[in-house]
């Protein structure tokens, strides 16, 4: 008797965690699928012609927007990431109250809705600094939202070096700053590159954080003290004027191939890594 | 003999520089570690600056309890209760439509699993973390909207699948982290697999999943875009699951865009009182994580 329920329950049980897992595939697959037969109709040469205007909609502006502030974004992030992610590992004694400080802070940055780091840098970028609705602006708010991002995944990074190499260097009569930049950073490359690229990730697909900061002109930024709009931001700037819904698709179903591209990169790299 | 010492000096000063260098360098680090202090410095300070003025001048009663949010009246009334009520309900709702599917995944992905599989899924529950939020808005927009209406319950649906990826992440390690003769005690005493698995291993992992759900309420609350784009946002206490719904978040992006004067000061108290949602969230996840592990 009470074998058979046990045999009961073991099946349901069985049965619920399949259902479970089963549904989670199968709603990304719904999202995926969904919209890439919505938007790939609407993916057409007009659609990547070098200026927008209201008749073709094109999304070539923003991507290019996109790429120059996730550049500039990893330009600033990525040094002071590193740097400090460093300072953590090899130079804090243990114990050390600034340590303590640091990673309680990074643990805070790393929480923060992105609509609170917009803001932020709409009070302090845009207007306490002056910079208008601008790609500095928004570049500098992305920097600080992806820090932790990147803090993070360098000091994994690092302390997963083996301390035999950082003896094999201190006994060759290296110092610590040659320790760093010749034999811990070279073998941390890795796993800091998985970081930089979740945090691509991140700035690709922000928008809340940047209609405040960044503005949203839907042309390509002349200079920094321009407004630009990622491709985020043209998503919900179409999605918000309701008129070219369709094009709204094809620019998702873009948005979503490069997020699949950065996915597999980091995939790749924390494969090689494993290794 | 003159020679040597001319070696000597060198090799003094070169020392020396290079004592002076990692010196130097020290300081470049130290530095650098401390820009993640001097932002959260920052962001305390320009919000708090610029949003605690407003709370004094309309009152924090007023401001925090207040039914009526009509900035545009005259004399305006700058109540925040319905936003509270609306984002608390639908991380609520979150929660419900995301944490079993979630625990359950992660579940499946740590224990039941065969490895071919785990190949596959790993990377979809990895991809659904990286959709930006917009694809999901645009999504909730064609495929939940025109069943459920730009109402509570779409942004629920919505924020719940939103909410997956973080909930399976972080319970998944967290099963994992059991030890094995957990589950292997249990199969001696006689139970079978999943028995050993839900009575046992998932018990034991309990902080790592309670984690998971905090951290997944901080995602929730936070939400922005996708939820601007299914909830409807009518600025009304919450009335009914199929009625539409005003987040914090929403509030503050809907008319950031136009707010001057104490308007514009009522949308960043707005935003300190999300803030201090999420430090709050942030505390209790690091307390129960640091349980955890």
């Amino acid at each position: 008797m009470i074998n058979r329920s046990h045999k009961m329950s073991e099946r349901a049980l069985a049965v619920v965690t399949w259902a479970a897992a089963i549904v989670t595939i199968a709603v990304l697959a719904y999202i995926i699928g969904f919209i890439f037969v919505k938007g790939v109709p609407y993916i057409k040469p007009s659609l990547f012609s070098p200026t927008y205007n209201s008749d073709n909609v094109s999304l070539m502006p923003a991507l290019i927007s996109t790429i120059l502030m996730t550049a500039l974004s990893l330009a600033i992030a990525v040094p002071l990431g590193v740097l400090s992610a460093v300072y953590l590992t090899e130079y804090a004694k243990r114990g050390n109250k600034a340590v303590a400080l640091i990673r309680m802070t990074m643990e805070t940055l790393s929480g923060i809705p992105s609509i609170v780091y917009g803001l932020f840098g709409m009070l302090f970028f845009v207007t306490f600094l002056g910079w208008g609705f601008s790609v500095l602006a928004g570049t500098f708010t992305l920097s600080i939202m992806i820090l932790p991002l990147i803090m993070r995944s360098s000091e994994e990074a690092i302390l997963a070096v083996p301390d035999t190499y950082r003896e094999g260097s201190f006994g060759l009569g290296a110092g610590t700053l040659r320790t760093v930049f010749r034999i811990v950073l070279p073998s941390a490359v890795p796993g800091i590159l998985a970081g930089v690229i979740l945090a691509v990730g991140r700035i690709v697909g922000e928008t809340a954080a940047l209609i405040y900061t960044s503005g949203t002109v839907a042309q390509v930024p002349e200079n920094v003290y321009e407004s630009a709009r990622t491709l985020s931001v043209h998503m919900y700037a179409l999605s918000s004027e309701g008129l070219h819904i369709g094009e709204g698709y094809a620019t998702a179903a873009v948005l979503l191939v490069v997020v699949i591209l950065i996915n597999t990169c980091s995939a790749w790299i924390a494969k090689r890594i494993g290794r | 003999m003159e020679r040597r010492s001319r070696l000597n000096e060198t090799l003094k000063f070169g020392t020396r520089f290079g004592t002076f260098k990692e010196k130097f360098m020290r300081a470049v680090f130290f530095l650098a570690a401390l820009s993640s202090i001097l932002a959260v410095v920052l962001i305390c300070y320009f919000l708090l600056a610029n949003g605690l003025p407003a709370i004094g001048e309309i009152g924090p009663a007023s401001f925090l309890l207040g039914k009526e949010w009509s900035p545009s009246d005259t004399p305006p009334s700058f109540g925040i209760l319905p936003m509270i009520l609306g984002s608390i309900y639908v991380t609520a709702g979150a929660i419900v439509i995301g944490v079993p599917i979630g625990v359950l995944s992660a579940v499946f992905l740590a224990r039941v699993c065969p490895k071919r599989l785990y190949k596959l899924i790993k990377p979809g529950v990895d991809l659904l973390a990286g959709i930006p939020s917009v694809v999901y808005g645009f999504f909730g927009m064609a495929a939940i909207v025109p069943f459920a209406g730009n109402s509570m319950l779409s942004a629920c649906i919505l924020l719940g699948v939103m909410i997956l990826p973080t909930v399976v992440g972080i319970s998944e390690s967290a099963i994992r982290a059991v030890p094995e003769h957990y589950y292997e005690g249990a199969l001696a005493l006689g139970a079978g697999h999943y028995r050993s698995v839900f009575r046992v291993v998932l018990p034991a992992a309990k902080s790592g999943v309670l984690a998971a759900i905090v951290l997944g309420v901080g995602r929730a609350i936070g939400e922005t875009m996708a939820v601007i784009m299914v909830a409807g946002n009518q600025a009304r206490m919450p009335i009914s699951l199929f009625k539409g719904v005003r987040t914090l978040t929403a509030n503050i992006v809907i008319e950031m865009g136009y707010a001057t004067g104490l308007h514009r000061d009522a949308l960043i108290a707005t935003g300190v009182v999300l803030f201090v949602f999420i430090l709050i969230i942030n505390l209790s996840f690091s307390a129960l994580r640091n349980r955890a592990l």
